[in-house]
Protein backbone atom coordinates (compact mmCIF):
# COMPACT_ATOMS: atom_id res chain seq x y z
CA UNK A 1 0.00 0.00 0.00
CA UNK A 2 0.96 3.69 -0.51
CA UNK A 3 2.15 6.08 2.57
CA UNK A 4 1.15 9.40 2.50
CA UNK A 5 3.23 11.91 1.40
CA UNK A 6 4.28 15.15 1.46
CA UNK A 7 4.44 16.81 -2.16
CA UNK A 8 7.68 19.10 -1.52
CA UNK A 9 8.78 22.34 -2.87
CA UNK A 10 10.70 20.41 -5.64
CA UNK A 11 7.91 18.32 -6.81
CA UNK A 12 6.31 21.00 -7.40
CA UNK A 13 8.83 23.14 -9.55
CA UNK A 14 9.24 19.45 -11.76
CA UNK A 15 5.18 19.60 -12.02
CA UNK A 16 5.14 22.82 -13.28
CA UNK A 17 8.13 22.36 -15.85
CA UNK A 18 5.58 19.13 -16.72
CA UNK A 19 2.83 20.93 -17.49
CA UNK A 20 4.57 23.55 -19.20
CA UNK A 21 3.70 26.26 -16.28
CA UNK A 22 5.49 28.94 -14.91
CA UNK A 23 4.76 29.41 -11.46
CA UNK A 24 5.54 32.75 -9.05
CA UNK A 25 8.24 31.50 -6.53
CA UNK A 26 5.30 32.23 -3.75
CA UNK A 27 3.17 29.87 -5.31
CA UNK A 28 5.74 27.05 -5.30
CA UNK A 29 5.29 26.71 -1.42
CA UNK A 30 1.43 27.37 -1.37
CA UNK A 31 0.71 24.46 -3.77
CA UNK A 32 3.15 22.04 -2.00
CA UNK A 33 1.39 22.73 1.18
CA UNK A 34 -2.14 22.40 -1.22
CA UNK A 35 -1.24 19.30 -2.86
CA UNK A 36 -0.37 17.75 0.08
CA UNK A 37 -3.55 18.16 1.67
CA UNK A 38 -5.17 16.84 -1.17
CA UNK A 39 -2.89 13.64 -1.69
CA UNK A 40 -4.07 13.28 1.98
CA UNK A 41 -7.46 13.51 1.05
CA UNK A 42 -6.77 10.66 -1.65
CA UNK A 43 -4.74 8.86 0.57
CA UNK A 44 -7.93 7.96 2.35
CA UNK A 45 -8.13 5.69 -0.43
CA UNK A 46 -6.35 3.25 0.98
CA UNK A 47 -8.54 2.17 3.24
CA UNK A 48 -10.49 0.61 0.32
CA UNK A 49 -9.51 -2.84 -0.42
CA UNK A 50 -9.68 -3.09 -4.15
CA UNK A 51 -7.39 -6.36 -4.60
CA UNK A 52 -8.21 -7.86 -7.94
CA UNK A 53 -10.73 -5.21 -8.62
CA UNK A 54 -10.46 -3.85 -12.30
CA UNK A 55 -10.25 -0.27 -13.43
CA UNK A 56 -12.93 1.43 -14.17
CA UNK A 57 -11.72 4.01 -17.08
CA UNK A 58 -15.12 4.69 -18.70
CA UNK A 59 -18.62 3.74 -18.28
CA UNK A 60 -20.37 3.98 -21.75
CA UNK A 61 -19.59 0.12 -21.83
CA UNK A 62 -19.24 1.46 -25.59
CA UNK A 63 -15.58 -0.31 -27.43
CA UNK A 64 -13.61 0.41 -30.07
CA UNK A 65 -15.80 2.94 -31.69
CA UNK A 66 -15.10 3.50 -35.20
CA UNK A 67 -16.18 5.09 -38.46
CA UNK A 68 -15.62 4.48 -42.38
CA UNK A 69 -12.31 5.76 -43.25
CA UNK A 70 -14.06 8.40 -46.22
CA UNK A 71 -13.44 12.00 -45.64
CA UNK A 72 -16.56 13.53 -43.99
CA UNK A 73 -15.78 17.52 -45.05
CA UNK A 74 -18.52 18.13 -42.50
CA UNK A 75 -15.92 17.61 -39.92
CA UNK A 76 -13.13 19.12 -41.17
CA UNK A 77 -12.35 23.01 -40.92
CA UNK A 78 -11.07 24.97 -43.89
CA UNK A 79 -7.51 25.56 -43.73
CA UNK A 80 -8.38 29.80 -43.00
CA UNK A 81 -10.70 28.77 -40.72
CA UNK A 82 -8.31 26.48 -38.67
CA UNK A 83 -6.07 29.54 -38.67
CA UNK A 84 -8.42 32.10 -37.91
CA UNK A 85 -7.47 32.14 -34.11
CA UNK A 86 -3.79 31.98 -33.95
CA UNK A 87 -1.31 34.76 -33.21
CA UNK A 88 1.00 33.61 -35.93
CA UNK A 89 0.92 31.98 -39.07
CA UNK A 90 3.24 31.87 -42.21
CA UNK A 91 1.64 30.47 -45.49
CA UNK A 92 -0.65 29.16 -44.43
CA UNK A 93 0.79 27.67 -41.34
CA UNK A 94 0.95 27.94 -37.62
CA UNK A 95 4.15 29.42 -36.44
CA UNK A 96 5.53 27.89 -33.31
CA UNK A 97 8.69 28.38 -31.66
CA UNK A 98 11.63 26.10 -32.02
CA UNK A 99 11.97 23.17 -29.61
CA UNK A 100 14.92 20.78 -31.93
CA UNK A 101 18.57 22.00 -31.52
CA UNK A 102 16.97 24.82 -28.96
CA UNK A 103 19.17 25.82 -26.46
CA UNK A 104 16.87 25.44 -24.08
CA UNK A 105 16.94 22.88 -21.82
CA UNK A 106 13.84 20.38 -22.03
CA UNK B 1 -51.60 38.62 -18.23
CA UNK B 2 -48.41 37.25 -16.36
CA UNK B 3 -45.12 38.90 -16.56
CA UNK B 4 -42.95 37.80 -19.90
CA UNK B 5 -39.78 36.41 -17.95
CA UNK B 6 -42.43 34.18 -15.54
CA UNK B 7 -43.20 32.10 -18.21
CA UNK B 8 -42.46 28.65 -18.85
CA UNK B 9 -41.81 26.94 -22.32
CA UNK B 10 -45.30 25.68 -22.83
CA UNK B 11 -46.32 29.64 -21.66
CA UNK B 12 -44.53 31.43 -24.16
CA UNK B 13 -45.52 29.02 -27.07
CA UNK B 14 -49.34 29.51 -25.70
CA UNK B 15 -48.26 33.27 -25.96
CA UNK B 16 -47.12 33.27 -29.42
CA UNK B 17 -50.06 30.81 -30.87
CA UNK B 18 -52.89 33.47 -29.22
CA UNK B 19 -50.55 36.31 -30.82
CA UNK B 20 -50.21 37.69 -26.85
CA UNK B 21 -46.60 38.90 -27.56
CA UNK B 22 -43.85 37.66 -30.42
CA UNK B 23 -40.61 36.51 -29.74
CA UNK B 24 -38.97 39.90 -30.61
CA UNK B 25 -40.86 41.24 -27.75
CA UNK B 26 -39.70 38.84 -25.25
CA UNK B 27 -36.59 39.11 -26.45
CA UNK B 28 -36.69 42.40 -25.19
CA UNK B 29 -38.16 41.85 -22.25
CA UNK B 30 -35.14 39.81 -21.08
CA UNK B 31 -32.68 42.28 -22.74
CA UNK B 32 -34.60 45.53 -20.44
CA UNK B 33 -34.10 42.98 -17.17
CA UNK B 34 -30.41 42.06 -18.05
CA UNK B 35 -29.67 45.62 -18.53
CA UNK B 36 -31.03 46.33 -15.10
CA UNK B 37 -29.69 43.68 -13.25
CA UNK B 38 -26.64 41.82 -14.89
CA UNK B 39 -24.57 44.51 -13.70
CA UNK B 40 -25.15 43.74 -10.17
CA UNK B 41 -24.93 40.05 -10.35
CA UNK B 42 -22.53 39.29 -13.15
CA UNK B 43 -24.69 36.67 -14.67
CA UNK B 44 -23.83 37.38 -18.32
CA UNK B 45 -20.38 37.74 -20.00
CA UNK B 46 -20.95 37.98 -23.18
CA UNK B 47 -24.54 38.58 -24.96
CA UNK B 48 -25.58 38.04 -28.64
CA UNK B 49 -25.31 41.08 -30.78
CA UNK B 50 -27.21 39.68 -33.16
CA UNK B 51 -30.60 38.06 -31.11
CA UNK B 52 -33.04 40.83 -32.48
CA UNK B 53 -32.69 39.96 -35.92
CA UNK B 54 -32.82 36.53 -35.29
CA UNK B 55 -36.16 36.47 -33.04
CA UNK B 56 -37.91 38.81 -36.04
CA UNK B 57 -36.73 35.34 -38.50
CA UNK B 58 -38.34 33.06 -35.89
CA UNK B 59 -41.16 35.71 -35.65
CA UNK B 60 -41.88 35.37 -39.39
CA UNK B 61 -41.44 31.39 -39.24
CA UNK B 62 -43.83 31.58 -36.23
CA UNK B 63 -46.49 33.73 -38.65
CA UNK B 64 -46.20 31.18 -41.27
CA UNK B 65 -45.92 28.14 -40.05
CA UNK B 66 -46.70 28.52 -36.28
CA UNK B 67 -45.34 26.30 -33.65
CA UNK B 68 -43.72 23.38 -35.22
CA UNK B 69 -40.33 23.12 -33.06
CA UNK B 70 -40.05 21.88 -29.69
CA UNK B 71 -38.30 25.27 -28.87
CA UNK B 72 -39.05 27.71 -31.33
CA UNK B 73 -38.72 31.28 -30.00
CA UNK B 74 -37.39 30.01 -26.35
CA UNK B 75 -34.60 32.36 -25.07
CA UNK B 76 -31.78 30.38 -23.78
CA UNK B 77 -28.43 31.48 -21.64
CA UNK B 78 -25.86 29.50 -22.62
CA UNK B 79 -22.58 28.75 -19.88
CA UNK B 80 -19.57 30.43 -21.79
CA UNK B 81 -17.87 26.72 -22.30
CA UNK B 82 -20.04 25.52 -25.09
CA UNK B 83 -18.47 27.26 -28.33
CA UNK B 84 -21.36 29.16 -30.34
CA UNK B 85 -20.30 30.57 -33.96
CA UNK B 86 -20.45 34.53 -34.02
CA UNK B 87 -20.41 34.62 -30.06
CA UNK B 88 -17.04 35.05 -27.86
CA UNK B 89 -16.72 31.63 -26.31
CA UNK B 90 -13.77 31.63 -22.98
CA UNK B 91 -14.58 29.28 -20.28
CA UNK B 92 -14.61 32.35 -18.35
CA UNK B 93 -10.97 31.67 -18.67
CA UNK B 94 -7.89 35.18 -20.04
CA UNK B 95 -6.23 32.47 -22.00
CA UNK B 96 -9.80 32.34 -24.19
CA UNK B 97 -10.48 36.18 -24.26
CA UNK B 98 -11.89 37.17 -27.06
CA UNK B 99 -11.81 33.87 -28.83
CA UNK B 100 -14.48 33.68 -31.61
CA UNK B 101 -15.08 29.82 -32.41
CA UNK B 102 -14.51 28.21 -35.85
CA UNK B 103 -17.48 25.87 -35.09
CA UNK B 104 -20.46 25.38 -33.07
CA UNK B 105 -21.08 22.76 -30.18
CA UNK B 106 -23.43 19.78 -30.81
CA UNK B 107 -25.58 20.51 -28.13
CA UNK B 108 -26.08 24.29 -28.54
CA UNK B 109 -26.49 23.41 -32.88
CA UNK B 110 -29.54 20.62 -31.36
CA UNK B 111 -30.68 24.22 -29.50
CA UNK B 112 -30.97 26.11 -32.80
CA UNK B 113 -32.19 23.14 -34.71
CA UNK B 114 -35.15 23.47 -32.06
CA UNK B 115 -35.80 26.62 -32.81
CA UNK B 116 -33.97 28.44 -29.77
CA UNK B 117 -32.43 31.30 -29.23
CA UNK B 118 -29.43 32.76 -27.70
CA UNK B 119 -29.64 35.99 -25.54
CA UNK B 120 -26.08 35.59 -24.48
CA UNK B 121 -23.18 33.35 -22.35
CA UNK B 122 -23.20 33.35 -18.94
CA UNK B 123 -20.53 33.22 -16.34
CA UNK B 124 -18.71 30.20 -14.13
CA UNK B 125 -15.94 29.11 -12.25
CA UNK B 126 -12.84 29.13 -15.16
CA UNK B 127 -12.69 25.92 -17.14
CA UNK B 128 -15.77 24.74 -15.25
CA UNK B 129 -13.23 24.27 -12.42
CA UNK B 130 -15.02 24.95 -8.75
CA UNK B 131 -18.59 24.49 -7.26
CA UNK B 132 -18.93 28.61 -6.73
CA UNK B 133 -18.49 30.61 -9.78
CA UNK B 134 -16.29 32.40 -7.71
CA UNK B 135 -12.86 31.29 -9.64
CA UNK B 136 -14.15 32.94 -12.89
CA UNK B 137 -11.17 35.49 -14.10
CA UNK B 138 -14.09 37.84 -15.08
CA UNK B 139 -15.21 37.98 -11.05
CA UNK B 140 -18.32 36.37 -9.62
CA UNK B 141 -21.92 36.01 -10.21
CA UNK B 142 -23.79 36.72 -7.26
CA UNK B 143 -26.59 34.57 -5.78
CA UNK B 144 -30.15 36.18 -6.85
CA UNK B 145 -31.23 35.47 -3.57
CA UNK B 146 -29.11 37.03 -1.56
CA UNK B 147 -25.90 38.65 -3.49
CA UNK B 148 -23.66 38.52 -0.39
CA UNK B 149 -23.65 34.34 -1.54
CA UNK B 150 -22.41 32.54 -4.17
CA UNK B 151 -24.14 31.09 -7.08
CA UNK B 152 -22.76 27.45 -7.05
CA UNK B 153 -21.05 26.08 -9.59
CA UNK B 154 -19.59 25.67 -12.15
CA UNK B 155 -23.11 26.29 -13.99
CA UNK B 156 -23.22 29.11 -11.72
CA UNK B 157 -24.18 32.14 -14.24
CA UNK B 158 -26.74 29.74 -16.04
CA UNK B 159 -28.48 29.14 -12.70
CA UNK B 160 -28.30 32.31 -11.56
CA UNK B 161 -30.04 33.59 -15.12
CA UNK B 162 -32.90 31.17 -14.56
CA UNK B 163 -33.34 32.08 -10.57
CA UNK B 164 -32.98 35.88 -11.88
CA UNK B 165 -35.25 35.06 -14.43
CA UNK B 166 -33.35 36.70 -16.92
CA UNK B 167 -33.93 33.83 -19.52
CA UNK B 168 -36.91 31.18 -20.38
CA UNK B 169 -34.08 28.28 -20.03
CA UNK B 170 -30.51 27.51 -19.57
CA UNK B 171 -27.78 25.11 -20.95
CA UNK B 172 -25.10 24.24 -18.43
CA UNK B 173 -22.78 21.13 -17.99
CA UNK B 174 -21.61 18.78 -15.45
CA UNK B 175 -19.21 16.84 -13.84
CA UNK B 176 -19.66 16.21 -10.93
CA UNK B 177 -22.40 18.31 -9.47
CA UNK B 178 -22.08 21.48 -11.92
CA UNK B 179 -25.52 21.48 -12.90
CA UNK B 180 -27.56 20.11 -9.80
CA UNK B 181 -25.70 21.73 -7.08
CA UNK B 182 -25.64 25.89 -8.47
CA UNK B 183 -29.26 24.49 -9.52
CA UNK B 184 -29.60 23.77 -5.63
CA UNK B 185 -28.30 27.02 -4.51
CA UNK B 186 -29.88 29.26 -6.56
CA UNK B 187 -33.50 27.24 -5.92
CA UNK B 188 -34.39 26.29 -9.41
CA UNK B 189 -34.42 23.09 -10.97
CA UNK B 190 -31.17 21.35 -12.95
CA UNK B 191 -30.64 18.12 -14.90
CA UNK B 192 -27.88 16.05 -15.58
CA UNK B 193 -28.53 13.34 -18.15
CA UNK B 194 -26.36 10.16 -18.15
CA UNK B 195 -22.80 10.48 -19.21
CA UNK B 196 -23.00 10.12 -23.15
CA UNK B 197 -26.85 10.73 -23.46
CA UNK B 198 -25.94 14.22 -24.57
CA UNK B 199 -22.91 15.03 -27.21
CA UNK B 200 -19.81 16.68 -25.22
CA UNK B 201 -18.20 18.17 -29.04
CA UNK B 202 -17.62 21.67 -28.57
CA UNK B 203 -18.17 21.74 -24.86
CA UNK B 204 -14.60 22.85 -23.65
CA UNK B 205 -13.59 19.51 -21.76
CA UNK B 206 -13.13 19.28 -18.15
CA UNK B 207 -13.27 15.76 -17.35
CA UNK B 208 -14.03 13.78 -20.43
CA UNK B 209 -15.11 11.06 -18.71
CA UNK B 210 -17.90 12.85 -16.80
CA UNK B 211 -18.94 15.58 -18.65
CA UNK B 212 -22.34 16.00 -19.38
CA UNK B 213 -24.21 18.64 -21.03
CA UNK B 214 -27.63 19.66 -19.61
CA UNK B 215 -30.23 21.99 -18.46
CA UNK B 216 -31.46 24.12 -15.77
CA UNK B 217 -34.65 25.92 -15.85
CA UNK B 218 -38.02 26.70 -14.43
CA UNK B 219 -38.98 23.32 -13.68
CA UNK B 220 -38.34 19.64 -14.46
CA UNK B 221 -41.61 20.13 -16.63
CA UNK B 222 -39.24 22.44 -18.94
CA UNK B 223 -36.11 20.62 -18.27
CA UNK B 224 -37.84 17.15 -19.89
CA UNK B 225 -38.38 19.39 -23.37
CA UNK B 226 -34.68 20.47 -23.37
CA UNK B 227 -33.16 16.99 -22.38
CA UNK B 228 -34.96 15.28 -24.89
CA UNK B 229 -33.77 18.05 -27.32
CA UNK B 230 -30.20 17.78 -26.50
CA UNK B 231 -30.06 13.98 -25.94
CA UNK B 232 -28.95 11.12 -28.90
CA UNK B 233 -25.98 9.74 -31.33
CA UNK B 234 -23.64 12.60 -31.46
CA UNK B 235 -21.92 11.46 -35.05
CA UNK B 236 -18.91 13.86 -33.44
CA UNK B 237 -18.37 12.30 -30.13
CA UNK B 238 -17.82 8.66 -30.28
CA UNK B 239 -18.86 7.95 -26.22
CA UNK B 240 -22.53 8.99 -27.13
CA UNK B 241 -25.05 6.44 -27.15
CA UNK B 242 -27.07 5.03 -29.96
CA UNK B 243 -29.62 3.72 -27.23
CA UNK B 244 -33.36 5.67 -28.39
CA UNK B 245 -33.95 8.88 -26.66
CA UNK B 246 -37.32 8.56 -24.23
CA UNK B 247 -39.90 11.01 -25.48
CA UNK B 248 -38.94 12.55 -22.00
CA UNK B 249 -42.12 15.01 -21.57
CA UNK B 250 -44.44 12.08 -22.10
CA UNK B 251 -43.60 11.07 -18.16
CA UNK B 252 -45.10 14.09 -16.80
CA UNK B 253 -48.04 14.45 -14.89
CA UNK B 254 -48.60 11.23 -13.83
CA UNK B 255 -51.33 10.92 -10.79
CA UNK B 256 -49.01 9.59 -8.09
CA UNK B 257 -45.93 7.83 -7.36
CA UNK B 258 -47.22 4.37 -6.34
CA UNK B 259 -44.68 1.56 -7.39
CA UNK B 260 -42.02 3.26 -7.66
CA UNK B 261 -39.42 2.48 -5.13
CA UNK B 262 -36.99 4.87 -3.57
CA UNK B 263 -33.94 4.34 -1.27
CA UNK B 264 -32.85 7.17 0.75
CA UNK B 265 -29.27 6.94 1.74
CA UNK B 266 -28.28 6.90 5.22
CA UNK B 267 -24.59 8.22 4.73
CA UNK B 268 -26.18 11.07 2.79
CA UNK B 269 -27.64 12.39 5.96
CA UNK B 270 -23.78 14.00 6.93
CA UNK B 271 -23.30 14.17 10.30
CA UNK B 272 -22.24 17.91 9.53
CA UNK B 273 -24.93 18.36 7.93
CA UNK B 274 -27.24 21.50 9.43
CA UNK B 275 -30.49 19.49 11.12
CA UNK B 276 -33.10 22.07 9.47
CA UNK B 277 -31.78 21.21 5.92
CA UNK B 278 -32.01 17.00 7.00
CA UNK B 279 -35.74 18.09 8.09
CA UNK B 280 -36.44 19.28 4.42
CA UNK B 281 -34.74 16.55 2.83
CA UNK B 282 -36.81 14.13 5.74
CA UNK B 283 -40.24 16.23 5.12
CA UNK B 284 -39.41 15.65 0.94
CA UNK B 285 -39.42 11.72 1.81
CA UNK B 286 -42.90 11.64 3.38
CA UNK B 287 -44.31 13.85 0.88
CA UNK B 288 -42.73 11.33 -1.66
CA UNK B 289 -44.36 8.68 0.91
CA UNK B 290 -47.62 10.04 0.63
CA UNK B 291 -47.57 10.28 -3.07
CA UNK B 292 -47.16 6.58 -3.27
CA UNK B 293 -43.76 5.69 -3.60
CA UNK B 294 -42.07 2.91 -1.19
CA UNK B 295 -39.18 4.51 0.53
CA UNK B 296 -36.55 2.21 2.24
CA UNK B 297 -33.27 3.48 4.07
CA UNK B 298 -30.12 1.77 2.31
CA UNK B 299 -26.59 1.90 2.93
CA UNK B 300 -23.54 2.91 0.52
CA UNK B 301 -19.88 3.25 0.43
CA UNK B 302 -19.09 6.62 2.92
CA UNK B 303 -19.65 9.67 0.03
CA UNK B 304 -15.84 10.91 1.90
CA UNK B 305 -14.22 8.49 -0.78
CA UNK B 306 -15.86 9.51 -3.67
CA UNK B 307 -13.95 12.56 -3.01
CA UNK B 308 -10.73 10.94 -3.32
CA UNK B 309 -11.89 9.47 -6.76
CA UNK B 310 -13.21 12.34 -7.80
CA UNK B 311 -9.88 14.24 -7.52
CA UNK B 312 -7.86 12.38 -9.10
CA UNK B 313 -10.13 11.25 -12.14
CA UNK B 314 -10.88 15.06 -12.55
CA UNK B 315 -7.16 16.02 -11.80
CA UNK B 316 -5.79 14.17 -14.22
CA UNK B 317 -7.73 14.67 -17.14
CA UNK B 318 -7.80 18.07 -16.94
CA UNK B 319 -3.93 17.90 -16.76
CA UNK B 320 -4.24 16.22 -20.39
CA UNK B 321 -7.40 18.01 -21.97
CA UNK B 322 -5.86 21.48 -20.92
CA UNK B 323 -2.88 20.54 -22.95
CA UNK B 324 -4.34 21.72 -25.80
CA UNK B 325 -3.92 25.38 -24.51
CA UNK B 326 -0.65 26.42 -25.82
CA UNK B 327 -1.36 30.00 -27.52
CA UNK B 328 -0.68 28.23 -30.91
CA UNK B 329 -3.60 27.21 -32.68
CA UNK B 330 -6.20 29.82 -30.45
CA UNK B 331 -5.59 31.42 -26.73
CA UNK B 332 -3.32 32.77 -25.02
CA UNK B 333 -0.13 31.89 -23.19
CA UNK B 334 -1.02 29.69 -20.51
CA UNK B 335 0.66 32.49 -18.00
CA UNK B 336 -2.50 33.98 -17.76
CA UNK B 337 -4.54 30.83 -16.51
CA UNK B 338 -5.88 31.64 -13.06
CA UNK B 339 -4.23 29.84 -10.07
CA UNK B 340 -6.74 27.54 -9.58
CA UNK B 341 -6.44 26.23 -13.39
CA UNK B 342 -2.87 26.09 -12.57
CA UNK B 343 -3.12 23.90 -9.29
CA UNK B 344 -5.81 21.30 -11.07
CA UNK B 345 -3.57 20.78 -13.88
CA UNK B 346 0.02 20.37 -11.83
CA UNK B 347 -2.10 18.05 -9.05
CA UNK B 348 -3.28 16.11 -12.03
CA UNK B 349 0.63 16.01 -14.05
CA UNK B 350 1.56 14.96 -10.72
CA UNK B 351 -1.24 11.85 -10.21
CA UNK B 352 -0.15 10.89 -13.77
CA UNK B 353 3.66 10.94 -13.54
CA UNK B 354 5.76 8.16 -13.16
CA UNK B 355 5.84 6.65 -9.77
CA UNK B 356 2.43 7.73 -9.00
CA UNK B 357 0.21 6.35 -11.52
CA UNK B 358 -0.42 3.28 -9.88
CA UNK B 359 -0.71 4.66 -6.65
CA UNK B 360 -3.03 7.72 -7.28
CA UNK B 361 -4.78 7.12 -10.94
CA UNK B 362 -5.13 2.93 -10.65
CA UNK B 363 -6.29 3.19 -7.48
CA UNK B 364 -9.07 6.23 -8.00
CA UNK B 365 -10.29 3.49 -10.88
CA UNK B 366 -10.55 0.75 -8.84
CA UNK B 367 -12.34 2.34 -6.27
CA UNK B 368 -14.70 4.17 -9.13
CA UNK B 369 -15.71 0.37 -9.85
CA UNK B 370 -16.91 -0.45 -6.38
CA UNK B 371 -18.67 2.68 -6.56
CA UNK B 372 -20.29 1.51 -9.94
CA UNK B 373 -20.86 -2.09 -8.94
CA UNK B 374 -23.01 -0.19 -5.28
CA UNK B 375 -24.84 1.83 -7.68
CA UNK B 376 -25.44 -1.41 -10.20
CA UNK B 377 -27.38 -3.78 -7.32
CA UNK B 378 -29.25 -0.50 -5.52
CA UNK B 379 -31.01 -0.15 -9.02
CA UNK B 380 -31.13 -3.84 -9.47
CA UNK B 381 -34.34 -3.07 -6.46
CA UNK B 382 -34.99 0.56 -6.46
CA UNK B 383 -36.01 3.21 -9.11
CA UNK B 384 -34.04 5.91 -7.48
CA UNK B 385 -32.13 7.29 -4.85
CA UNK B 386 -32.83 10.24 -2.90
CA UNK B 387 -30.41 13.03 -0.86
CA UNK B 388 -29.66 16.74 -0.48
CA UNK B 389 -28.02 17.89 -3.17
CA UNK B 390 -25.39 19.71 -1.12
CA UNK B 391 -24.48 19.92 2.61
CA UNK B 392 -25.80 23.94 3.38
CA UNK B 393 -27.42 26.25 1.53
CA UNK B 394 -25.44 29.02 -0.66
CA UNK B 395 -22.05 29.79 1.06
CA UNK B 396 -20.80 33.65 1.22
CA UNK B 397 -19.18 35.38 -1.34
CA UNK B 398 -15.10 34.75 -0.85
CA UNK B 399 -15.52 31.32 1.13
CA UNK B 400 -13.31 29.17 -1.35
CA UNK B 401 -10.32 31.58 -1.32
CA UNK B 402 -7.55 29.20 -0.57
CA UNK B 403 -9.87 26.17 -0.13
CA UNK B 404 -8.12 24.24 -2.80
CA UNK B 405 -11.09 21.37 -2.32
CA UNK B 406 -14.04 23.47 -2.04
CA UNK B 407 -15.74 22.28 -4.28
CA UNK B 408 -15.32 18.88 -3.77
CA UNK B 409 -16.26 19.22 -0.69
CA UNK B 410 -19.71 20.90 -1.39
CA UNK B 411 -20.56 18.47 -4.10
CA UNK B 412 -19.72 14.80 -1.83
CA UNK B 413 -23.07 13.65 -2.37
CA UNK B 414 -23.00 13.92 -6.04
CA UNK B 415 -19.79 12.77 -6.89
CA UNK B 416 -20.52 9.48 -6.98
CA UNK B 417 -23.55 9.77 -9.31
CA UNK B 418 -21.15 11.46 -11.64
CA UNK B 419 -18.13 9.02 -11.43
CA UNK B 420 -20.86 6.08 -11.93
CA UNK B 421 -22.20 8.55 -15.42
CA UNK B 422 -25.83 7.99 -13.75
CA UNK B 423 -29.17 10.37 -14.57
CA UNK B 424 -30.52 12.67 -11.87
CA UNK B 425 -32.74 16.07 -10.97
CA UNK B 426 -32.06 18.49 -8.61
CA UNK B 427 -35.29 20.38 -7.63
CA UNK B 428 -35.80 22.64 -4.66
CA UNK B 429 -37.11 20.97 -1.66
CA UNK B 430 -37.30 24.02 0.80
CA UNK B 431 -35.51 26.93 2.28
CA UNK B 432 -33.34 27.43 5.50
CA UNK B 433 -32.14 31.31 5.92
CA UNK B 434 -34.17 32.54 3.17
CA UNK B 435 -31.70 30.46 0.98
CA UNK B 436 -33.10 26.99 -1.52
CA UNK B 437 -32.15 23.82 -0.47
CA UNK B 438 -32.22 20.91 -3.03
CA UNK B 439 -33.14 17.55 -3.51
CA UNK B 440 -31.63 14.81 -5.60
CA UNK B 441 -33.62 12.52 -7.32
CA UNK B 442 -30.79 10.48 -8.81
CA UNK B 443 -31.51 7.43 -11.32
CA UNK B 444 -29.78 4.64 -13.13
CA UNK B 445 -28.22 5.50 -16.66
CA UNK B 446 -30.31 6.07 -19.35
CA UNK B 447 -33.27 5.94 -16.79
CA UNK B 448 -33.86 10.13 -17.12
CA UNK B 449 -37.63 9.25 -17.36
CA UNK B 450 -37.86 7.70 -14.45
CA UNK B 451 -35.52 10.62 -12.53
CA UNK B 452 -38.11 12.98 -14.63
CA UNK B 453 -41.41 11.59 -13.63
CA UNK B 454 -40.34 11.34 -9.88
CA UNK B 455 -39.17 14.95 -10.13
CA UNK B 456 -42.44 15.97 -11.81
CA UNK B 457 -44.69 14.68 -9.34
CA UNK B 458 -43.13 15.76 -6.67
CA UNK B 459 -42.77 19.26 -8.06
CA UNK B 460 -46.64 19.41 -8.88
CA UNK B 461 -47.53 18.69 -5.39
CA UNK B 462 -44.94 20.86 -3.70
CA UNK B 463 -44.73 24.49 -3.61
CA UNK B 464 -41.41 25.06 -3.26
CA UNK B 465 -40.35 26.33 -6.73
CA UNK B 466 -40.16 30.20 -6.09
CA UNK B 467 -38.41 33.02 -7.85
CA UNK B 468 -36.53 36.11 -5.74
CA UNK B 469 -38.06 39.48 -6.04
CA UNK B 470 -34.71 41.25 -7.55
CA UNK B 471 -35.81 44.69 -6.33
CA UNK B 472 -35.85 43.61 -2.47
CA UNK B 473 -32.60 41.27 -2.62
CA UNK B 474 -30.41 42.76 -4.42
Amino acid sequence: MHKAQSVTIDDVIKIAKLASLNILPEEEKKFAEQFSQAVEVVNELNEIDTKGIPETYQVTNLVNITRDDVVDHSRVLSQELALSQAKKTHSGFFVVSRVIDSTEEI
Amino acid sequence: MKELHTLSIKEVHEGYKNGDFTCTDLVKHFLRRIEKYNPKLNIYLNLNSRVIEQAEVLDREIKEKGIDRPLLGIPFAIKDNFLTLGIETTAASNILKGYLPQYESSVTQKLLDAGAIFLGKTNLDSFAHGSSTETSDFGPTLNPWNPERLPGGSSGGSAAAISAQLATAALGSETAGSIRQPAAWCGVTGFKPTYGRAGRYGCIAMASSTDSPGPLTKSIADAAIVTKVISGKDPFDATTSSLPVDDYPQFLGKQDLKGVKIALVKEYLLPQMRQDVKDLIIAAVSKLKELGAQVDEISLLDPKYSIGVYTVIQRSEVSSNLSRFDGIRFGHSRDVLCQETKRRIMLGTYTLSAGYYDAYYKKALAVRTKIVDEFTKVFENYDAIVGAVSPGPAQKVGATKDQPMFGEMEDILLEASSIAGLSGAGVPCGFVDNLPIGLQITCAQFNEKKAIEIADCYQRNTDHVKFPDLDKTL
